[in-house]
């Protein structure tokens, strides 16, 4: 069947924009299919009240402490650990096989599944290092997944700092530190922050290395050794048991909401970025 | 490193060599540079002018196999003796690159930028040293309605001007060139020019250039460095009219190069 | 002058003995794991694990392949529906729409990659399931809810790294074809798509990997069923999910078997990684 290609044309063209469409439609659908049946749930004693018989009733406020105090906490460990061993392999060595195999090493990790954290961080911190169900565990299994690509993230964007302004510096009578400080970090910091807030945004949806790490207690958590529940966990209790329907969307739209939050943020900061250097 | 030397030799470079690896990219040479005068070095390219430059503010060493022989002395001391801070030497030897770059930040930052690094803080100081260094580069009138806009948004020729206007807020005591003129207009590269003229009261100047009718129109003395080695070196008039090497002549006149 | 030496050494050491920590972090995950997973693997055999049939951990057999085999199916199953939207999706995008609507749809794509799983899972129970139970048979929790939401989730990381791909092949390319008469579709076609290839294999790779590492949306919609599925309708359970399942009670030899499966995954993901990497031919070479 030998089309005209002008036709051929016309048919793939329609054919395209409908793989556009359906996934853009479906995104929609999620996205309004949730909310339209969690907002009517979402009031302001929803988001203040404990969580009342398994969930059944009440509110979701201890859940949003997990939550806080999770990816908080996650990113305070890995910021300071990724952005420092970006620093030290872009700026403070030169280009050999260990940086190398530490790039790569960073890479794989960062596509190894959550449930493989979660694994990790049972075995690690909830049963040898004795740190139990907590909201420790769950934060350092967090932090160690996020890790990797928070160093890539901020590899990438301290090396895409024209080499020029580096040597600008270095002739204006700066040590190297100044010049990490004050011209190549800055210069880098919209990519840098885009890097940890997209992992926050993750680690907010994160369910796997969580529930194994953190555990699913209902409490509001009093210490870093207490368990504690995040939503996306609380989420998805209430609907694998089917405890609350009406509660789970509202769970759900909490999150997505959030999540949309977090996105409209991080994209608003690479357009920044961008822009500054075009 | 005192700038109130009386010495009327400003550097002297003595039996310098210098290796990138195994490569010798200068080799054995003898240059004296005179107080207040403006150099101009000229050559083919690949001839080690740059790199001459580089030497002197040590901005070489910032390559991993960067290796010298010999002494370079400014206002008498050794650069190269071990307990020079290559720190302070950077702000006597203020350098403008071929591409000038102000740092993404307003124009006010740019000028004090290497001064705040030297932990100079007082606000009326900074100020006073942003009028000062722009009025001495012919910038201040064109952009002193916008000093805390972005100096991305000046043209290549300001930009130059304030790459320039940068080091003079360090108070250095040199200026060294690297074919500052070479992606300008000739507007932009008559006003650079001019201001180098004004600035020789105060400074010593080297430029590099690849463009031999700039080096007759500014320096006093020129020098032609051709494969890593100083050919010859002497009063621009004579360079151009009537040098002493065959080589010299050869590239004045356009023969290769 | 000697103290600014002293302070730029010790923030050399300083930097480097935080790097060194994440690096050793990075190395602590990879070792443990293997450590904890290989030793049961060389007591019951690699061939016990990878191909037997059962899965009965307190009888002590320890047969992976059912869940390797439901692993697979939903991957493929998940790059037969991914692969085609979102190359279409990246296609069209780039070379048939608007620069404008192009830099409106990317982002919103990129916000399904932030959709978490779970309610992707979810969406998938209330809606997929009931749908394909009522209108093609079987409990609906099947080997096709799980590609078909699979498929989903991996648009995004097709989508993307093809767009980017795409946007890279230099203009010349298109407006030389263009220039020879061909339509826009025949440039994507035979000129493109070819010049592109690297980058959009590397994608499809990396969906791959995204797809066999997913766990909790499988987990809601796959069905759990410890058996080679017959028909994409019959459920089915994978890797990921049989150790998200397990863990919580699991102890001894067959907790051991638990960390030998994520084990196998890793090293699967490991050579997906590596493949994407080759293919994409080291994207860093930039000029």
């Amino acid at each position: 069947m030998h089309l005209n290609p002008r036709h051929e044309q016309k048919v793939i063209h329609f054919a395209l924009f409908f793989c556009t469409l359906v996934t853009v439609v479906i995104l929609f659908l999620i996205i309004v299919f949730i909310l339209r049946k969690g907002l009517p749930v979402v009031n302001s004693k929803f988001l203040t009240a404990n969580p009342v018989d398994m969930g059944r009733a009440g509110g979701i406020f201890s859940t949003i402490i997990g939550t806080l105090a999770l990816t908080l906490l996650a990113i305070l460990v890995a910021t300071p650990l990724g952005v420092g061993t970006a620093i030290f392999l872009t700026e403070y060595t030169f280009e050999n096989k260990i940086t190398r195999i530490i790039r790569f090493g960073a890479e794989c990790l960062a596509g190894i599944p959550s449930i493989i954290f979660g694994l990790f961080g049972f075995i690690l911190f909830v049963n040898k290092l004795k740190f139990g169900w907590s909201i420790l565990s769950g934060a350092l299994t967090l932090a160690f997944m996020i890790l990797p690509t928070i160093i890539r993230t901020s590899e990438e964007a301290i090396k895409s700092v024209p080499a020029a302004y580096r040597q600008v510096s270095f002739s204006l009578g700066s040590t190297k530190w100044q010049m990490v400080t004050r011209v190549v970090l800055p210069a880098a910091l919209p990519g840098i922050v885009t890097g940890i807030i997209l992992s926050m945004g993750r680690s907010i949806g994160e369910t796997a290395a969580v529930i194994f790490t953190a555990g699913s207690a209902l409490r509001i958590p009093t210490s870093l050794f207490s368990s504690s529940r995040t939503m996306a966990v609380h989420f998805y209790i209430l609907a694998r048991e089917g405890i609350s329907m009406s509660n789970a969307y509202g769970t759900a739209a909490v999150l997505i909401i959030a999540i949309l939050m977090v996105n409209i943020i991080t994209y608003y900061l690479m357009e920044k970025f961008i822009r500054k250097y075009s | 490193m005192s700038s109130l030397n009386q010495d009327p030799i400003a550097i002297r470079v003595k039996n310098f060599s210098h290796y990138f690896g195994n490569i010798q990219t200068l080799k054995e040479l003898e240059i004296e540079v005179r107080r207040n005068e403006i150099l101009g070095i000229i050559g083919p390219a690949g001839s080690g002018k740059s790199t001459f430059l580089r030497s002197l503010n040590r901005l070489n060493d910032l390559i991993s196999d960067s290796r010298i022989e010999g002494t370079i002395e400014v206002n008498g001391q050794n650069i190269y003796a071990p307990e020079v801070s290559v720190v302070e030497l950077r702000r006597k030897l203020g350098m403008v690159f071929a591409t000038p770059v102000p740092l993404p930040r307003s124009t006010y930052e740019n000028v004090i930028f290497g001064t705040r690094l030297a932990g100079q803080k007082n606000k009326e100081k900074l100020n006073e040293l942003v009028a000062s260094s722009l009025e001495q580069v012919g910038l201040w009138e064109e952009v002193k309605d916008r000093l805390f806009s972005s100096a991305l948004r000046l043209s290549g020729g300001q930009q130059q001007r304030l790459c320039i206007a940068r080091i003079l807020a360090l108070k250095s005591d040199f200026i060294l060139l690297d074919e500052p003129t070479s992606g300008l207009d000739p507007i932009s590269t008559m006003k650079i020019e001019n201001t180098l003229r004004r600035l020789k009261e105060s400074y010593t100047i080297i430029l590099v250039t690849n463009n031999t009718k700039q080096a007759a129109r500014v320096a006093e003395r020129t020098a032609f460095f051709l494969g890593g080695e100083l050919i010859e070196i002497g009063p621009t008039d004579k360079i151009f009219t009537a040098p002493d090497k065959q080589k010299t002549d050869d590239y004045i006149s356009g023969r290769f190069g | 002058m000697n103290r600014l030496e002293r302070n730029e050494k010790l923030i050399r050491l300083a930097l480097l003995v935080v790097a060194f920590s994440a690096v050793s972090i990075l190395a602590v995950i990879t070792v443990f794991i293997f450590s904890e997973g290989s030793p049961i693997m060389l007591k019951y055999g690699f061939k016990n694990f990878l191909g037997g049939l059962d899965w009965y951990p307190s009888e002590k057999s320890f047969g992976l392949l059912p869940m390797i085999t439901g692993s697979m199916m939903v991957t493929l199953g998940a790059l037969i529906i991914g692969v085609p939207f979102g190359l279409g999706c990246a296609v069209y995008l780039t070379e048939f729409s608007s620069k404008k609507l192009r830099r409106v749809v990317k982002p919103i794509i990129e916000l399904l990659a932030g959709i978490p799983s779970v309610v992707y899972g979810f969406i998938g129970v209330i809606i997929l399931v009931p749908l394909i139970r009522n209108t093609l048979g079987g409990p609906g929790l099947s080997v096709l809810a799980a590609s078909i939401i699979l498929g989903i989730m991996i648009l995004p990381t097709i989508i993307s790294i093809s767009i980017d791909s795409l946007l890279a092949v230099p203009s010349s390319y298109r407006e030389g074809s263009l220039a020879l008469g061909a339509t826009r579709w025949q440039t994507v076609k035979m000129v493109l798509l070819t010049a592109a290839r690297s980058g959009i294999i590397a994608s499809i790779i990396l969906g791959m990997g995204r797809a066999i590492g997913e766990t909790m949306a499988v987990i809601m919609i796959a069905g759990n069923a410890i058996s080679i599925p017959g028909s994409i309708l019959d459920p089915v359970r994978t890797l990921t999910s049989n150790i998200a399942l397990e863990m919580g009670y699991a102890s001894g030899e067959h907790r051991q078997a638990l960390f030998a499966t994520g084990v196998i995954l890793f090293i699967i993901i490991m050579i997906l990684n590596t493949a994407a990497n080759i293919t994409s031919g080291r994207r860093r070479r930039r000029t």
